[in-house]
């Protein structure tokens, strides 16, 4: 009955037909390739196809080429549907069971059958041998990136720093000093809070993005001057989740070349430095990460699931509320009048070649659950809007005898 | 229309003036005793006080209510005050030798006086210091005697130096005998005094013991006393005939005047009055005639040196009545209120006033044994250090009068009901319209309530709890403070000590010290918790009472393993029965173990419990039926802090240890030379320049999220219990909330038999008594900035505070709304964010930390009325950050609505021990022994208004301009 009109109707009324399997189950359905829905209404249809509403998964599909690609966002799910012909085949896994290695991006040198083999059959043997493991896109994660360079003077530079959950300390100090400024009477000294130390190994040294004697200007769209060490040490603490800092770099030859469009060949030119250290520094699975990293595809940060993003930018906001009376932010629009887009657009247009190599210091350890990246993030303002898949994982580190909600 | 303006708040005019007809801050009074006073005087025509203090403030003070603040640009001590009498007008002589002139000017309504407005100041030549004052009775001159043993005259008010009347030492030594002049200098003036019955004849006294009278119309000297002692002071007596001089060596000399006679060599007398060894000078004396006998004498020092050197005394003497007055703090100064008519024969000092450094003592000339007099104002609130203190607004007129009366009958056997002497001025504030109470917890296990409705601060009731433990001292004499009891005089000893006054900042014991104190006003039943874990439950009993505590036993590590404390012991409970007096007495005595400072308390007094919280957890308890019901423990694994206890070593060795290292980590980093090879600009280079300069030792601070291992995360901040919805959205019930130090909050559904619609009722048939009251952990929050919970409040279906325990049952408040959804206040230090219940789901937060680089110390739900509409009031959360600011926000809408500055930020203590009430106004402490009321309501002020009676017109004279 099926066969009766499925071939000639799926072209004709661009369905696509899918096949999922989970375990030793199939489930056959189909959707509408024109408007394919959103990623998580898709990941809820197949928990109820599966009848497996509370089950944690990782979605496989078998592109083209029978690599086994996973399917974590809209995008790669958009892609997905639009290059099944005709059938898309997924692959479920429960995440706890997960087996990451069997994603495949080097398709040309592996045959189908190995990878679909290794989901089917998991042989330990094919473990082994993985020379590289590199987690899932949906666990890289920016650690840090230059923003708005388009609008800062060339001497300042805006960095974000994302602290997440991850047990590496942001690691820098500030210090009072003072800063001479131009003025129409001759150079003035003015108060002002300095960056006076790195933490070895910590995040701000690790992007090399900030550095010792930097002056810092704003903290997260607010200016400091006038404020206490004492205050700015505060308002740092306070947006440590989503630490965005304005400096004046004390070394200024690093600055960002203003105009070069970016592209692959302004990362040498811009901020060698900061690639150089942000690679090495991340890389630190030493089975090669490095050179993944580096040829890693910007689209990566567009993988980046954004409600990740906006769930810090929920809880960690750059600024007050609509109608908060406090004095209007510059490029800062409420969180409720724009809830979906991140803030800073350079951040995803990724505008300038140094805010792509600095993006992509990737946490490449395979061994890193996936839960790991937003273990600790608590993002419960997120699983109001999308139903994270982390949270059940989150909320089992802090269960005891009650509801516990993370915020 | 109505869009608009709620979208744009901020610049609402309409908006804006209802803020102003609610918002306004003022520093209204200051209550309690002015910190380090340095001069007093008294103006015996207007019977007003004043005070200066080694900060340059100068208060005045009249009948109860009646007071009036001035502060002198500097911070400069005030050495001395001197009263131009009747007119209002007051001289302060500064410890940089410069001289003030200060008059009482009319406030907004012109009969009333409301503030000292600074007149003019004279700086004097900077060569000679000025060692003494003396305004004539005609205040027209006034006479400076100064250190280089010369005398000048200022003409007043405007005090313009007559330079054809200075007096140098020169004109004096002429006319002594050889034999006393020996060459040396006649050494500082000491003391001028100005004749009692013939004006314009002064008596200079020089250090080294010369007295001279001299009269100013003749510039003659009149007469010499050739004393031979280091002098001190100089008093007259009344009639003129005799003028007493006291000494270094601790004794007094009396001296006739009499006419013809130009050079007296001896005194009539001399008297050391605690020789025969070695005595301390009497730095004062005042000399009082009566009418019925001999003189009374008093002076303050001339204790024998060897045995009682450290004492600071005061002695009355009158005949064979002798009384060495004891105090605990240094005598600043005194003086006597007496007659001052011209035509009385006789002084008739009816009182004494005595300025100490930590207090002031009255005492009663007039009846026999000279009895102290309880001060209506200037109450040293610090007679034992204040811990912490609880503002209860509109008390009900039955808890009062029964504070009133436990309070009379603690005082009645201490005091004399004389009258206050101190009655200048007219207090013109309108009664109270109800009545506040301050409840103040002391580092000696005692907490005083105190009359705060009104400007003056009055003791009305002390209440101890040193009695329900076992402590060091005997336990029969504790319950009274033995200092100002009549029988404990000790009559065989010589001198005749008498312990006089109230500051005793020395504690028995340290864990005694009150930390967290709850009063319910409508069921008198108090929660007083302390330093040693210590948690008593206290009822109002008007009768006296010999009864045992019970005891109850409070485990809050619960089965965590691997814990010692510490810390210091637990107090022990007295296991007698012991007597307490009419007041507040114990109920019931919590010990929560391990025995840490109790940090948050909370009771329902009409659920009958409490709840309290310390560095390792939160316990509940019914008091009524004398179960513990809960006890959670919010520790921390990694927490090995909160084990030490407050005395620990072991946290300063790990701090120093740290340093150390930090150190030698610094001496590396600024080892190594950073070169700049191509700085861009001048600018740069001369910024690198100085970043080195500033290397040598920066104050750096470490930016670091915070993390769950901080120590002391356990920490219990805030308790409060609420009936509202927890569970479901349907059924409400009572809860119990706590917040803790690293941002989490525990909320638990409590089951209390008789209330609420749960289950409780379907059990309800097995029998009240036997029905336990339960808690069920509902709902735990981890605020993900992990910052210290600061307060706790539900609001109601309306978005109002819940009402206090009864208001709601007996009608006394409007009914919180049930209807609709409630939503949960959680301020932490760093954000403030309001939930809707029962799914506690964020709805609006003000980030305030991550805005103004402030963080939240105290909060408060406040009600402000409104000046213009009678009935219209709102709700407002007020927010103290450790800058010192106030922030006032809406609520639940948490919008900004204004900012005061109000405490120095630096002022820690200030802002630890602030208060608020729920009308709008606050205390905190200036000082150890004063507290600064504020407003920040335009309509509840409580401030001072009062007139004075003036000889002058009230208007402020022009201001003049100083002359050299």
């Amino acid at each position: 009955m099926n066969k009766n009109h499925r071939v000639p109707s799926n072209r004709s009324l661009s369905a696509v037909e899918v096949k999922s399997k989970f375990g030793a189950e199939f489930r056959r359905f189909s959707l509408d390739r024109s408007k394919p829905g959103r990623f998580d209404e898709f990941y809820g249809l197949l928990q109820h196809v599966h009848r497996i509403p509370n089950v944690e998964l990782l979605v496989g599909y078998a592109d083209v080429h029978g690599d086994l690609l996973p399917i974590n966002n809209d995008d790669n799910y958009h892609k997905a549907i639009t290059t099944a012909s005709p059938l898309l085949r997924l692959f479920l896994q429960r995440k706890e069971e997960a087996d990451y290695t069997t994603f495949g991006t080097d398709s040309l040198t592996r045959k189908k059958n190995t990878v679909l083999s290794a989901v089917l059959l998991r042989p330990d043997t094919n473990r082994k041998k993985t020379p590289v493991i590199i987690s899932l896109p949906r666990d890289f994660r920016p650690v840090s990136s230059i923003i708005d360079v388009d609008i800062l003077p060339e001497t300042h530079r805006r960095v974000r720093l994302y602290k997440h959950g991850q047990e590496k300390p942001l690691g820098f100090y500030i210090r009072d000093g003072s800063s001479v400024r131009v003025t129409p009477q001759g150079l003035e000294k003015v108060p002002g809070i300095f960056i006076s130390r790195m933490v070895p190994g910590g995040l701000a040294e690790s992007t090399g993005l900030l550095a010792v004697n930097d002056e810092v200007l704003e903290v997260n769209g607010i200016e400091v001057a006038g404020k206490s060490l004492d205050q700015v040490t505060d308002m740092m603490i306070a947006n440590s989740h989503n630490l965005i800092i304005t400096v004046k770099p004390a070394n200024q030859r690093n600055n960002v070349v203003r105009g070069g469009g970016g592209g692959g060949g302004g990362a040498s030119g811009s901020s060698g430095r900061s690639s150089d250290s942000g690679a090495s520094y991340y890389g630190y699975s030493s089975q090669g990460g490095v050179a993944a990293a580096v040829s890693m595809p910007s689209h990566i940060i567009q993988n980046f699931p954004v409600g990740e993003l906006e769930s810090d930018e929920e809880d960690e906001d750059l600024v007050i509320e609509a109608g908060g009376e406090a004095e209007p932010i510059r490029r800062a629009p409420s969180n409720y009048s724009m809830p979906t887009l991140p803030r800073y657009e350079p951040h995803l247009n990724l505008r300038s070649a140094t805010t792509s190599t600095s993006a992509l210091s990737i946490n490449a350890n395979g061994t890193l659950p996936a839960s790991g990246s937003s273990g600790s993030l608590g993002n419960a303002n997120a699983a109001s809007t999308t139903p994270s898949p982390d949270r059940a994982t989150e909320r089992r580190s802090l269960e005891e005898d009650g509801t516990v909600i993370t915020l | 229309m109505m869009k608009f303006r709620f979208r744009r708040q901020g610049t609402d005019p309409q908006r804006e003036k209802i803020k102003q007809e609610l918002f306004a801050f003022n520093k209204t009074v200051e209550h309690g005793f002015p910190h380090q006073p340095s001069a007093l005087a008294f103006d015996p025509k207007l019977q007003l006080m004043a005070i200066g203090t080694k900060s340059g403030a100068i208060k005045v003070y009249g009948a109860p209510g009646v007071e009036f603040t001035g502060l002198h640009k500097d911070t400069t001590a005030v050495t001395q005050i001197h009263f131009l009498p009747g007119q209002g007008r007051l001289l302060s002589l500064l410890d940089d030798n410069t001289i003030y002139l200060w008059e009482l000017v009319a406030g907004a309504p012109r009969e009333v006086v409301t503030l000292l407005h600074f007149l003019h100041p004279l700086l004097l030549l900077s060569a000679t210091r000025v060692t003494v004052l003396l305004l004539l009775r005609s205040c027209d001159l006034l006479c400076i005697g100064t250190e280089g043993g010369g005398v000048y005259f200022l003409e007043l008010p405007r005090l313009t130096l007559k330079d054809s009347q200075t007096l140098l030492q020169d004109q004096i030594t002429q006319s002594l005998p050889d034999d006393y002049r020996c060459g040396k200098s006649l050494g500082p003036v000491e003391s001028l005094q100005e004749h009692p019955q013939q004006p314009g004849k002064i008596l200079i006294g020089y250090s080294r013991g010369l007295v001279v009278l001299w009269d100013l119309s003749t510039r003659q000297v009149e007469q010499l006393f050739l004393g031979k002692q280091q002098l001190e002071s100089l008093v007259w007596e009344r009639s003129g005939n005799l003028f007493v001089s006291s000494h270094n060596d601790g004794g007094y000399s009396v001296w006739t005047v009499t006419n013809g006679n130009t050079c007296n060599q001896q005194p009539v007398s001399s008297t050391i009055p605690y020789g025969p060894f070695p005595c301390k000078a009497i730095n004062k004396i005042l000399w009082r005639t009566t009418q019925t006998g001999s003189p009374v004498l008093l002076y303050s020092g001339g204790m024998p040196r060897a045995s009682y050197g450290d004492r600071h005394c005061l002695t009355i003497q009158q005949d064979k009545e002798h009384v060495t007055l004891d105090f605990t703090s240094r005598v600043i100064d005194f003086f006597t209120v007496h007659s001052i008519e011209q035509e009385k024969e006789f002084d008739e000092p009816s009182a004494l006033v005595v300025l100490l450094e930590e207090e002031l003592v009255v005492i009663d000339l007039q009846n026999p044994g000279w009895p102290s007099l309880p001060t209506p104002y200037l109450a040293p609130l610090h007679s034992s250090a204040i811990t912490c203190s609880f503002h209860i607004s509109s008390v009900p007129p039955k808890l009062w009068e029964r504070l009133v009366n436990a309070g009379k009958a603690q005082q009645g056997r201490q005091h004399a009901h004389g009258s206050w002497p101190i009655c200048g001025g007219k207090n013109l504030a309108p009664p109270p319209k109800q009545q506040e109470l301050l409840l103040t917890g002391h580092e000696d296990g005692t907490v005083r309530f105190w009359d705060a409705s009104g400007v003056a601060l009055t003791p009305l009731y002390k209440l101890g709890t040193a009695n329900v433990f076992h402590t060091d001292c005997d336990p029969c004499d504790d319950p009274q403070d033995p200092s100002n009891d009549p029988d404990m005089q000790q009559e065989e000893e010589w001198p005749p000590f008498r312990k006089v006054g109230c500051f005793d900042p020395y504690s028995d014991d340290p864990r005694l010290g009150i930390q967290k104190i709850s009063l319910c006003k409508y069921s008198n039943k108090l929660v007083v918790a302390g330093t040693a874990g210590q948690v008593i439950v206290l009822g109002l009993s008007d009768e006296r009472s010999d009864h045992m505590v019970d005891v109850s036993v409070v485990d809050l590590l619960q089965d965590r393993e691997g814990f010692t404390w510490k810390g210091h012991d637990r107090l022990e409970p007295r296991l007698k029965p012991a007597p307490f007096p009419p007041g507040f007495q114990p109920l019931v005595l919590v010990q929560c173990l391990p025995p840490a400072s109790v940090t948050a308390v909370a009771l329902h007094a009409e659920w009958n419990l409490i709840s309290f919280g310390t560095s390792h957890g939160f316990g509940l308890f019914d008091y009524h039926r004398r179960n513990a019901v809960l006890a959670r423990c919010t520790l921390h694994p990694n927490d090995s802090l909160a084990m030490e206890g407050p005395l620990s070593r072991v946290k300063s060795l790990k701090k120093s240890l740290r340093q150390s290292f930090r150190r030698i980590r610094k001496s590396r980093v600024s080892g190594k030379k950073r070169t700049i090879t191509t700085p861009t600009s001048k600018v740069q280079e001369a910024n690198a320049a100085l970043a080195e300069q500033e290397d040598v030792a920066p104050v750096q601070r470490r930016i670091e999220p915070r993390s769950a291992d901080d120590s002391l995360s356990g920490v219990v901040r805030c308790l409060c219990f609420a009936d509202t919805f927890l569970r479901d959205g349907t059924h409400h019930g009572p809860t119990l909330w706590a917040g803790t130090n690293s941002g989490s909050v525990y909320a638990y559904a409590l089951e209390v038999p008789g209330v609420g619609s749960g289950r409780a009722c379907e059990r309800g048939g097995a029998g009240e008594s036997s029905v336990c009251v339960e808690a069920v952990l509902g709902k735990e929050i981890q605020l993900m900035h992990r910052a210290p919970v600061v307060s706790i409040c539900v609001l109601d279906g309306r978005g109002k505070p819940l009402p206090d325990p009864y208001e709601a049952s007996q009608d006394l408040a409007i009914a919180p709304d049930m209807t609709n959804a409630h939503s949960v206040l959680i301020a932490s230090e760093e954000q403030l964010k309001v939930f809707s219940l029962p799914k506690v789901s964020a709805k609006t937060k003000f980030k305030l930390t991550a805005h103004e680089g402030c963080r939240v110390r105290k909060v408060a739900l406040v009600a402000f009325s409104s000046t213009a509409q009678e009935d219209y009031s709102e709700h407002t959360l007020v927010c103290l950050t450790n800058l010192g600011d106030m922030h006032l926000f809406n609520i639940p809408a948490l919008r900004p609505q204004v900012r005061y500055d109000c405490i120095r930020k630096e002022d820690i203590s200030g802002i630890a021990s602030c208060v608020f009430t729920k009308n709008g106004q606050g205390f905190y402490l200036i000082s150890p022994s004063e507290y600064e009321r504020f407003s920040l309501s335009a309509k509840v002020i409580t401030e001072p208004l009062c007139s004075v009676q003036l000889d002058r017109p009230l208007e402020p004279t022009p201001l003049v301009k100083p002359e050299k």
